[in-house]
């Protein structure tokens, strides 16, 4: 166990992969040279090389589709975006390509790619560099979709996306890349696609947190414990594809009460989609309707006051849990 | 002054091309007639009048190297030599298509013979036959990959950020532009500011030639040329191959963006005809034999119609297959899915519906469930391991 910064554990995966096996190779737009926007690859290109830590143009949609043809003759790309933002210009590569070759091909080819990148709001970027936008990978059959929030989730859900067949999603949060926590040393550290991880255990709510908001949602159930005396189970459910739904079924059966947790927009996201899964399997052990926490349905404002009410913080988890308890803000059972 | 006739192949070599090119002409007319009697569904590009850009272009490659190419790609997958047998069948929908009836005629690909698919979205094969090269250079092995797309792709983003990146990264592709004159129905000079769309890659790193498409001798004396110096060179080189489609764009294309003399005017100028004539004069074949090519390739297409119509349609429960690789790094739900409400009651293919859910359907579904999961309409995918 070693104590690593969330990038660190990430650029430890990447160092790990790459020496473990050679058709790892690194491509993305100033990951070399200028040692990553957020300095994730720091160091890679002088210990690998030219050939396996390629700085891009400005091109996403090429590098992208290079990545899938690179993963189809047999190499295993990891290309880096600088933002999920920049990731629309390359949805044609990622949704029309990536996530239907192995399929439309009759099982013929496969697609061992990984695309990472970063979302979230909270550093004043403005609208074309602040969103969240795992609900529009989470949709699309044949991706993989990994939203770590710690960093051994980082390094061990980072390995495992490298070594598996399918194009993974891969997406890390501009707020924690300074994070801290234990990582195991371990080569062999991997964290399995599809297993939930228990942040907390509790058995009056639980609270389900995506990408970032798993941090928020630990917090806002320090504070439930804490002023209110309620127990909250906080889940991260680490990938969103597959999707460890028995972790979150098994918990709410227990609290009969659930919140959702995210950053991105309230329609269609993925609090939508798992309200509807919990409302289908376990409507029968619900006792409130599940509640659910996103950013705001704007685009990102650049004004710091706009900015802070435009994603949710730890006040609006702890409100949403009360509510779903049937208590007021104050916490009074109304 | 028109440049000198080129030299003929060897017979043998000869007389294939022919034979290839004959055997995709009527295998397009073969699929045209299908699908007039709704054999095929969806959409239908023919490469008639395409066969010497085809031919001449896939000869000049090893079978080492990679082809890919469009939605118009029954020709391409037909010249490496997949069977026009599971061709046809995907074109029919049906299990033994080279992709079981998943992709249909725009999605083509046979990866043993190293065609890496036809592709539906115009210009999306670019970056990847970048990526495919890149992937033979890393490697260290001297494959070039041939990537043809129409003239219509080269106005696509990805024309110049991939040649740009091709360049840049001195990798051994080889982008071909079809110039069949029209962009679906706009016109070359309509759709783009450059019509001399060899030089169209000269700012991006990427030198260009023409080649008659309509002369399978000329393309394949290019493209071969072309193809060895990206070999040796370790460079991107762009040709463009002029060419006509005789055909609409696709079947549902009445036409009206071209005069029917212009098309008369090009046909004048038949790839397969042409070339006939020229083995004729030049001793290769005689009149019978020209025959004997064209009978050939009729049974051939013939075969390749009854095959498809007996191959089965996909069962429901193949649906999912091939959406995942699954393995043992994952657990949990892949896919949610009510597919109990989409088999029963859907129509199938045949027309007939199916009112039951197939017996192998549910068990298979059921095999998936853990013991005390409740039973629901929705029904999920789980991984190997889940």
């Amino acid at each position: 166990m070693a104590e690593m910064r969330y990038r660190e554990a990430l650029g430890a995966a990447l160092r790990e992969e790459l020496q473990r096996d050679e058709r790892v190779m690194l491509m993305g737009e100033d990951i070399g040279v200028f040692g990553g926007a957020f300095k994730v690859t720091d160091g890679l290109l002088e210990e690998f090389g030219e050939s396996r830590v390629r700085d891009t143009p400005i091109s996403e949609n090429t590098i992208v589709g290079m990545g899938v043809g690179a993963a189809m003759a047999g190499l295993r790309p990891v290309v880096e975006l600088m933002t999920i933002n920049f990731s629309l210009l390359a949805f044609d590569q990622i949704v029309n390509h990536a996530s239907k070759i192995h399929f439309m091909f009759g099982g013929q080819a496969r697609v061992p790619l990984v695309v990472r990148m970063p979302q979230g709001a909270g550093h004043q970027l403005g609208p074309t560099h602040s969103h969240c936008f795992e609900a529009l990978y989470l949709q699309v059959p044949g991706l993989l979709v990994a939203v770590p929030s710690t960093p051994a989730d980082a390094k061990g859900l980072l390995k495992t996306a490298i070594r598996d067949e399918n194009p993974v999603i891969f997406i890390e949060h501009e707020s924690l890349y300074g994070t801290r926590g234990d990582v195991p040393d371990e080569e062999d550290h991997l964290v399995q696609f599809g297993v939930a991880r228990t942040v907390r255990e509790g058995s009056d709510v639980t609270i389900v947190g995506i990408s970032r908001m798993a941090v928020t949602a630990e917090r806002a159930a320090a504070t439930l414990s804490s002023e209110h005396g309620i127990e909250a189970e906080v889940i991260d459910p680490r990938t969103l594809r597959p999707l460890d739904l028995d972790t979150i079924l098994s918990s709410v059966r227990r609290t009969n009460r659930c919140v959702i947790v995210e950053e991105g927009w309230p329609h269609g996201g993925v609090g939508a989609n798992l309200a509807a899964l919990i409302g289908e399997q376990a409507f029968d052990d619900l006792d409130a309707p599940v509640q659910r926490v996103t950013g705001a349905d704007v685009p990102m404002p650049y004004s710091k006051p706009l900015e802070d009410i435009a994603y949710p913080h730890e006040p609006q988890v702890v409100a949403a849990a009360l509510s779903a308890l049937g208590r007021d803000a104050a916490g009074r059972t109304s | 002054m028109a440049p000198p006739p080129r030299a003929l192949p060897a017979p043998q070599e000869a007389r294939e091309w022919l034979q290839t090119m004959t055997l995709i002409r009527r295998f397009e007319e073969r699929a045209g007639e299908q699908y007039a009697r709704a054999k095929i569904g969806g959409f239908l590009h023919l490469s008639i009048g395409e066969e010497a850009t085809i031919v001449g272009s896939a000869r000049a490659l090893r079978d080492s190297d990679y082809l890919i190419s469009t939605y118009r790609s029954h020709g391409h997958a037909l010249v490496r030599g997949t069977p026009p047998e599971n061709v046809m069948a995907e074109l029919f929908g049906r299990r033994d298509g080279v992709c079981h009836g998943r992709g249909g005629s725009m999605h083509m690909f046979d990866i043993e013979r190293r065609f890496m698919g036809g592709y539906g979205i115009v210009g999306g094969n670019l970056p990847i036959a970048a990526g495919i090269a890149m992937a033979s250079d890393y490697s260290g092995r001297d494959e070039v990959t041939l990537c043809q797309f129409g003239d219509g792709a080269s106005n696509q983003g990805t024309f110049g950020e991939t040649l740009n990146l091709a360049a840049l990264w001195r990798l051994p592709v080889v982008f071909m532009v079809t110039n069949n004159q029209f962009g679906m129905g706009t016109a070359l000079g309509r759709h783009s500011a450059v019509t001399d769309l060899c030089r169209k890659g000269e700012s991006l790193g990427v030198p260009g030639v023409r080649c008659d498409g309509m002369d399978v001798l000329d393309t394949h004396a290019v493209v071969s040329e072309t193809v060895e110096r990206v070999r040796a060179e370790r460079r991107p080189l762009l040709i463009e191959a002029v060419t006509y489609r005789f055909r609409g764009h696709s079947m549902a294309d009445p036409e009206q963006y071209r005069t029917k003399d212009e098309v008369e005017a090009w046909k004048q100028r038949d790839p397969i005809l042409t070339f006939g004539e020229r083995l004729v004069s030049e001793g290769v074949l005689d009149a019978a034999g020209l025959e004997e090519i064209d009978a050939a390739a009729l049974a051939r297409v013939d075969a390749a119609v009854e095959f498809a119509d007996a191959s089965p349609f996909p069962a429901p429960d193949e649906l999912f297959d091939d959406i995942y690789v699954l393995g043992d790094g994952s657990r949990g739900w892949y896919s949610v899915e009510t597919t109990e409400e989409r088999s029963a009651g859907a129509p199938s293919p045949d027309g007939a519906r199916n009112d039951e859910i197939p017996q192998q359907l549910t068990s298979a579904l059921a095999a998936g469930e853990e013991g005390g999961e409740p039973e629901g309409e929705t029904v999920r995918r789980r991984a190997a391991g889940g």
